[in-house]
């Protein structure tokens, strides 16, 4: 494990400050395994006090007095506002239509935000074989609107085609045109340890809305597998604040789980 | 009233626990009953189907030891905590056999359950349209809505041989409470063909009675009930004691190297006679690190007719 010498930002502390703060005003928050853990867990202190943070563990409205190391962790259910079975968690709150924001992480993610996080290469005999579907496949068209998490932004993990698609955009949804379509616009912010990539309505492609310090777009561009679109009014990330590091540091990951 | 269904975690799994089975051992990172599937080691069962939503350290475990030829389930990682390394060789490389997989989604598994319990012939849910997932595992199909337009994905009901679950704690007969984080363990135990429940501790039946809506599993579900305190370790047990994080970071390394893997498992389960060997083995001063401050619950009044 090596930790960023005192002063130096890495990639995940900008996309987990970055992320944060997009959470703002958001109200119902589904969080995933890994940095999504850690970011929602950042907006809490920072930029939405009242969020209201879910886990498919079946926790809803967690108040975690410690970093929850797990979405299934003891402390989110400490003094959490309630804990449904999981029937109840995905069957009402998430099918239900009561999530506004779900936050996912991927292996990979296609131009209209369909994410793979099951296998890579062969699917009878694959090069990687990845956590699989987990709750995605639910999260992805029920909840209002999805983002993702990416550590790697590179053209294996942003490919032209998926090798396999688990949670699909409601563009390719409508594309297959079986089972029941999503009732949510799917991913709407991409945050890489480049920039922040944008979606506005439920059939658009991911545009590259900002550049995080010391990245050019065409660095972007070559990162990404397929022709990115850029945004007219692209701007520089606002880095991390000296609170923001702060807190991920010294309050929140004391332990390094995340801030690899 | 019924007589106690008490019994030792080695009757248990000797009597309800065959060859072949299709056994379902659930338990959502809280309540896992590792002593259980350690018993499964201990007594060699072999060409299980194991059903679990997460299969967790727990499911790596059971595959190295040579008991389970198919895996059923919706997430093949430990969490935050890193790969499967076991599992992540038998698919990616065979290694040293292949390892059947029937993979679902979370809500695709809960719906398996659901209908299993319920003995419906399937469950519908919105998930799956424009997925790859019914081209991987073609047991979920598409049907038309009878009532509307349009197809609703649908998935098989699951009904394992045996369920095997962990709890806080029951009665003799089998009532069971739970708090905390309570998965599928309801659906997975009604599905089941039998049920064996481990908990922590056997209380008074007036204990479970003064507190009715925390039986999640009511003892006409039950087969057996084992007490076997400490038996959910490494996961936790809510109130009892924590999540071992520092195991289940350290199975990273044991799990990647398949020949540390069975040292493992030949120094801690088939080199311990039953559960409290290998407690005996941890060590009293192990559990410093893993107890919890008491955070105790205001009671609640049920009321009394005058």
């Amino acid at each position: 494990m090596t930790t960023a010498p005192v002063g130096a930002i890495s990639a995940t502390e900008v996309i987990v400050s970055v992320a944060a703060r997009e959470l703002a005003g958001k109200g119902r928050v589904f969080a995933g395994v890994g940095l999504p853990t850690l970011a929602v867990d950042l907006a809490k202190r920072t930029s939405n006090p009242d969020v209201e943070l879910i886990y498919e563990s079946g926790v809803c409205g967690a108040h975690p007095a410690a970093m929850a190391e797990g979405i299934a962790d003891s402390v989110v259910v400490s003094g959490a506002e309630s804990v449904v079975s999981m029937s109840a968690l995905f069957g009402y709150v998430l099918q239900g239509g009561n999530v506004d924001v779900g936050f996912l992480g991927a292996a990979q993610i296609d131009r209209y935000g369909s994410l793979n996080t099951s296998i890579i290469g062969d699917w009878d005999k694959p090069t990687v074989r990845l956590p699989g579907a987990g709750g995605a496949v639910e999260i992805m068209p029920n909840a209002g609107e999805i983002f993702v998490v990416m550590r790697r932004h590179d053209p294996s993990a942003f490919p032209a085609e998926l090798d396999f698609c688990t949670s699909p955009s409601p563009v390719r949804a409508r594309a297959a045109g079986d089972g029941i379509m999503p009732r949510g616009r799917g991913v709407t912010k991409v945050f890489t340890n480049l920039g922040v990539l944008s979606r506005q309505g439920p059939f658009d492609e991911l545009e590259l809305v900002s550049v995080h310090e010391g990245v050019t777009v065409d660095d972007v561009r070559a990162q990404t597998g397929w022709e990115l679109k850029v945004a007219d009014d692209l701007t520089v990330t606002a880095p991390p604040t000296g609170e923001e590091i702060h807190l991920l540091r010294d309050v929140i990951d004391k332990v390094r789980l995340y801030l690899r | 009233m019924a007589m106690s269904k008490v019994v030792s975690m080695a009757e248990a799994i000797g009597t309800y626990v065959e060859d072949g089975m299709t056994v379902c051992l659930e338990g959502f990172s809280h309540l896992i009953s590792f002593a259980a599937a350690h018993e499964i080691i201990r007594q060699q069962r072999q060409n299980l189907t194991l059903c679990r939503m997460t299969p967790d350290i727990v499911s790596d475990q059971l595959v190295a030891a040579g008991c389970v030829t198919k895996l059923v389930a919706s997430f093949f990682a430990s969490g935050s905590a890193g790969s499967l390394h076991e599992l992540r060789r038998r698919i990616e490389h065979h290694d040293p056999v292949a390892l059947e997989v029937e993979e679902y989604s979370h809500y695709g598994m809960v719906c398996r359950y659901q209908a299993g319990a319920a003995r419906l012939p399937f469950f519908p849910l919105r998930s799956y349209a424009g997925s790859d997932l019914p081209r991987l595992n073609p047991r979920i199909r598409l049907v038309d809505d009878p009532y509307g337009e349009g197809t609703v994905y649908v998935v098989p009901p699951l009904n394992p041989d045996v369920t095997i679950v962990h709890a806080q704690r029951a009665d003799r007969h089998g009532n069971v409470q739970i708090w905390g984080i309570s998965g599928v363990q309801q659906e997975a135990v009604y599905a089941a063909g039998t049920a064996i429940v481990v908990v922590e501790e056997i209380v008074d039946d007036e204990v479970v009675r003064s507190d009715p809506s925390r039986t999640l599993i009511p003892s006409h579900a039950v087969d057996a009930v084992v007490v076997c305190p400490r038996g959910a370790h490494p996961s936790y047990v809510q109130g009892y004691y924590d999540r071992d994080c520092a195991f289940y970071r350290r199975w990273t390394a044991i799990s990647k190297d398949s020949a540390l893997l069975q040292a493992w498992l030949k120094e801690w389960i088939h080199g311990t006679a039953n559960h409290d060997e290998y407690l005996d083995k941890l060590g009293g001063d192990y559990w410093n690190d893993l107890a919890v401050e008491p955070r105790f619950s205001e009671p609640v009044d049920y009321g009394s007719r005058k």
